[in-house]
């Protein structure tokens, strides 16, 4: 089967554009993408996305997409999967590629939640759970955040403060990408003044919903016209796992087994056993604790100490495995359904040598995991930096 | 307005109707017709006793715009003596802390109050401290 390869990347700046629109900034990172891949035209467009159809009235996203890029007519669809609907774009694109069914396509990740004030907003985040037995009950993602954090902070002993560690890891590497959302380190004293949102889950343990687009172009390699004047960067594994979507039915709470079988499943397609393998791991940090969980799940930390292996600075730009390495979601903010592109978009660069101040040296494989929920879905990649 | 989802909904809201597994006995609640245990049909209706335990709990302070009326508010985890665990709010608690483990006991409570034009009541299960000690 042929190989398929990531020659268009696209991104734009995350935050707060209330004077754009859904299409402007779904237009913006696919333009940057396509130009970035000599302006190689798609067949196929995947458009990811949580929650227009809410908050901006707006459904038929493939349509939208394709026609206000210029690219009818080709095939489109518009892929929900919450916050691991960019992930489940690139890899329905990345099927179809192995498939045969397109040579060429884009991956467009987009989300407008400044079309809506907070409450609004967190109604239209509350209808990625269960809705009889969840949402009725005024339970959030936020707030099964915060039922998480205090189970692992019960059950393995954790002091106050430690998960803090990965805010802090997050806002760091966040200085140096010049499209994140907030561009500032954060102290521990910081950290510890924050306002609770969801006891014991403060301001800074989430990551906060934003405005973005990111966007791929995929080609595969007999349509590629040769020689490619960029490195090339292949999807060398991909896979997805799903769980328990209600967190009341799991039976293991602090086990993000989803994550560990998408994990496993993609490195093992690209002839690895272990995610200590990678040279970078770009994780789903929505909420601090699901950084940690999301690490042990990946049997890169024992249960319950990962802020320890943090803290140690395992998983700095220069440590071990870095992680989070332009920002991560909390830093970089969390555009819904582009955040999945955006890891991509970010583990991509650092293959290719173009992450600036942020670059991990010698980076040759990436781990890209991206979640939906509490790793109800659970999405992994694997890029490798060809030759 | 969304009367026919509260309509379908009320036997689980009102009483605590949940599932029993014929093949293997689990309790199952939500009922999910499908035992997770052993994958036999299960849809044979089972009332639970309302009594179960604080499993873990977190004060909402960003509620969704249907809840806003009533934030902050507590949701919790309550694993029923029977077996399974279920979401809900804890109500009723005075000057009482809640604390992991907290026996608690199901009581009917207005959820919220539908957006539209008629203002549709929707009512369901939330969970206060116990009063009375389980019978032994
Ligand atoms: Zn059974």
């Amino acid at each position: 089967m042929d190989e398929v390869f990531i020659v268009g990347l696209g991104q734009t700046r995350v935050g707060e554009h209330w004077d754009r629109s859904l299409r402007e900034l779904a237009l913006e990172a696919a333009e940057a993408a396509q130009h970035d891949a000599a302006h190689l035209r798609p067949q196929l467009v995947v458009v990811a996305n949580m929650a227009a159809a809410r908050l901006s009235h707006q459904a038929h996203l493939g349509a939208l997409v394709a026609d206000f890029l210029g690219l009818t007519p080709a095939e489109a669809l518009t892929v929900e999967a919450a916050g691991a609907s960019g992930a489940v774009a690139l890899r329905q694109a990345f099927l179809a590629l192995r498939a045969g069914a397109a040579d060429v396509a884009l991956v467009v990740g987009v989300e407008k939640f400044t079309d809506q004030v907070g409450p609004e907003v967190e109604s239209a985040a509350a209808t990625t759970l269960d809705a009889d037995y969840e949402a009725e009950h005024g339970m959030t993602p936020t707030a099964q955040a915060g039922l998480l954090m205090q189970l692992y902070q019960h059950t393995y002993q954790v002091p106050e403060g430690a998960l803090g560690v990965f805010p802090m890891l997050a806002h760091r590497h966040a200085v140096g990408n010049p499209f994140a959302m907030f561009r500032r380190a954060i102290s521990e004293a910081v950290y510890a003044r924050a306002g609770k949102i969801s006891d014991p889950l403060n301001l800074f343990d989430a990551a906060p919903y934003a405005d973005g687009a990111a966007a791929v172009l995929l080609a595969r390699a007999s349509a590629l016209p040769r020689p490619w004047p960029r490195p090339l960067v292949r999807i060398a594994g991909s896979a997805a796992a799903t769980d328990a979507l209600a967190l009341h039915d799991r039976e293991d709470l602090l086990d993000f087994a989803a994550a560990r079988a998408a994990a496993q499943r993609a490195l093992a397609q690209a002839g690895l056993t272990s995610a200590a393998e990678v040279d970078l791991l770009e994780l789903f940090d929505a909420f601090s604790v699901y950084a940690a969980l999301t690490l042990e799940a990946l049997e890169l930390a024992p249960r319950g100490r990962a802020w320890e292996k943090a803290q140690a600075g395992a998983f700095d730009l220069d440590g071990e495995l870095p992680i989070l390495t332009m920002g991560g979601l909390k830093a970089r903010g969390h555009p819904g359904g582009a955040t999945g592109v955006y890891q991509v978009v970010e583990a991509a660069l650092q293959l290719r040598q173009q992450a600036g101040d942020n670059q991990v040296v010698g980076a040759q494989r990436a781990l890209t995991l991206a979640l939906g929920g509490p790793a109800s879905t659970a999405v992994a990649h694997v890029l490798t930096r060809e030759a | 307005m969304e009367v026919p989802r509260h309509w379908r909904l009320k036997k689980q809201r009102y009483a605590l109707v949940g599932e029993v597994c014929p093949s293997c006995g689990a309790k199952l609640f939500p009922p999910r017709d499908v035992c997770p245990v052993c994958k036999a049909e299960a849809k044979t209706l089972y009332t639970f006793s309302g009594r179960g335990e604080v499993l873990a709990f977190t004060t909402v302070t960003q509620p969704p715009a249907e809840f806003a009326d009533q934030a902050p508010y507590v949701v919790a985890l309550v694993r029923l003596e029977e077996g399974p665990t279920l979401t809900a709010q804890l109500t009723d608690l005075g000057d009482e802390t809640p604390y992991i483990g907290m026996p608690v006991e199901m009581v009917t409570r207005r959820l919220r109050t539908d957006q539209g034009e008629r203002g549709v009541i929707v009512y369901g299960y939330k969970f206060r401290p116990r009063l009375q000690p389980a019978p032994a």
